[in-house]
């Protein structure tokens, strides 16, 4: 039964997807986007030309993309999310850049890292970077501030070095809310991969739609849509999951 | 010099402004006075909320008090001091260890020096003491309120500690398991390796009767101050069951049961008429703990 609705879900958005084809000349049916997609499908892994390939090799490219930019912003955004939990200083004195850049676009991002780094790999990476780090930041930063008086008695009492209760008491406290920041930071950096291989170019599921947009071939972007949306959801189900289980703790 | 000598400390925390005092803030406490001989058990006997937990913390360093000074062992306190424990009442253990990783880390920021082995080994002695020989890998989420207070108590023993701090460590336990709870402290606090000096607060008076060998009334506030520390000279070991029954033990709750209650009486005359239900909650505890 608890697959029955979500099929029921899926079964009416394609029927509302079948109508709209019906009145839109341009949009492809289900059953045609389906026939012209099936090769990219069915043969996954297949290299025909530069943007012409497998949707898994072309995920491929994007979740390899991700996976750096991901990295990145992770990297840098955990220990500033640390130093603005413990130092209220620091927050005060960066929270209202914070604050002005967090809401900034990819798009208006890819620009600046083309300017800076004059290639488009890592300018989508900083563009990645740059817009997935906020939540890693401001979880991490919230986790720490949420650690209960309790904990810090603990270390006052104990007298902990500064070193022992960052690795005993705070990291332990905060990693539930870090996984919870890291989920979502994933989840940005899906979204900006596809908007900056749309403006690059770079092959990958974003460049491919793009590609297939400028050579009219209609029902490849919705196969690229879908894509993305799968991707995305497992993406979001793995980081999940490893959530559960550190909250388990 | 006492062992502990603690001298007109005053302490206030910043207040809604209609709260506030001349200075800003609104005073929790005023000219606290208290000396503690080496190796006594001394009870701080008051009401919830009538600033016993601050005066606890700033004795142990956990809290700077905003005026007079706190000597241990000749050292003013600036900050925890090194021989000290602390036994909270919510136990302040750490989730994600085991009960013998907790007392563990105790072992270890007191003792660098010994070997990982020597710290389990001392961490893992401190938990049998305490009847949790069997329970050393669990969790605290796996532990009954009781033997969580236990693995707190065995952390505190763990250093060797020459003064104990006790803030309400069996407020949060039924009945059964504090009397229990109770003699295993007696026990413990008597087969240390030097005389341990206690400080505990509490707001039960058989508790402090059973445990001390001074009572020292906190009255009301606020600001609320000490009063005259009185002496329980029992012959110990003590039981409840005895307690009961002991004419010292009548005459001295009788002694600390009117000396709260005369402040409190005072402190409803003092406040307006709004707040005497809140004032309420002591009175009933008094007389539940005078039965």
């Amino acid at each position: 039964m608890h697959m029955m609705l979500p099929a029921v879900g899926v079964g009416l958005a394609l029927v509302a997807w079948w109508g709209a084809s019906l009145r839109v000349p341009d949009l492809p049916s289900p059953v045609r986007t389906w026939e012209e997609s099936k090769i990219y499908i069915l043969e996954p892994f297949v290299k025909r030309g530069e943007t012409d390939q497998g949707i898994a090799l072309l995920a491929y490219y994007s979740l390899m993309r991700v996976a750096q930019g991901f990295l990145l912003g992770v990297v840098i955004g955990t220990p500033v999310g640390f130093l603005f939990g413990v130092s209220p200083l620091i927050t005060r004195m960066f929270d209202p850049l914070m604050q002005i850049m967090r809401p900034i676009s990819p798009l208006a991002w890819l620009p600046l890292g083309l300017v800076l780094f004059q290639k488009s790999e890592p300018a989508a990476l900083f563009a990645i970077a740059v817009c997935s780090m906020w939540p890693t930041i401001i979880n991490t930063m919230m986790g720490v501030r949420a650690i209960p008086q309790d904990y810090w008695n603990v270390a006052k009492v104990l007298r902990l070095s500064p070193t022992t209760t960052f690795l005993k008491i705070i990291v332990p406290a905060t990693l539930p809310f870090i996984f919870t920041g890291y989920r979502l930071s994933l989840g940005i950096a899906w979204l900006v991969i596809v908007a900056s291989e749309m403006l690059t170019g770079t092959p990958g599921v974003g460049g491919f739609l793009w590609q297939e947009y400028n050579s009219l071939i209609y029902a490849h972007i919705l196969l690229a849509i879908i894509t993305i949306g799968l991707i995305g959801f497992v993406l979001d189900r793995l980081m999940g999951l490893a959530e559960a289980r550190l909250r388990a703790v | 010099m006492a062992f502990i000598e603690v001298t007109r400390i005053a302490k206030g925390f910043a207040a809604p402004r209609h709260a506030r005092g001349a200075t800003g803030t609104r005073p929790v406490l005023r000219d606290v006075s208290l000396s503690v001989e080496r190796g006594e058990f001394v009870s701080i006997v008051g009401a919830m909320g009538s600033g016993k937990s601050t005066l606890l913390s700033i004795l142990a360093g956990l809290t700077p008090a905003d005026s007079g000074r706190v000597v241990v062992d000749g050292q003013t306190v600036h900050g925890v001091r090194g021989d000290a424990s602390f036994v909270f009442q919510n136990y302040s253990l750490l989730p994600w260890f085991t009960a013998l990783e907790n007392v563990r880390l105790a072992v270890e920021a007191a003792y660098p020096t010994l070997s990982r082995e020597g710290q389990v080994a001392r961490a893992r002695h401190a938990l049998e003491q305490v009847g949790l020989g069997d329970a050393l890998n669990r969790r605290p989420g796996q532990l009954s309120g009781g033997m969580r207070q236990r693995v707190a108590i065995a952390r505190a023993f763990a250093t060797n500690p020459d003064v104990l701090f006790l803030d309400e460590p069996f407020g949060a336990l039924d009945a059964l398991t504090r009397d229990t709870l109770q003699q295993d402290l007696v026990r413990l606090c008597s087969s240390t390796e030097r005389p341990v000096t206690t400080v505990m607060i509490t707001n039960s008076v058989e508790e402090a009767l059973l445990l001390s060998d001074w009572i020292v009334p906190m009255l009301p506030g606020p600001p609320a101050t000490l009063g005259a520390p009185i002496a329980v000279q029992l012959a110990r070991p003590r039981s409840a069951a005895q307690l009961a029954h002991d004419e010292e033990a009548a005459h001295v709750r009788a002694h600390v049961i009117a000396t709260l209650t005369a402040a409190l009486g005072g402190r409803a005359r003092r406040m307006p008429a709004r707040v005497d239900a809140g004032a309420l909650a002591p009175v009933a505890l008094a007389s539940e703990e005078s039965r």
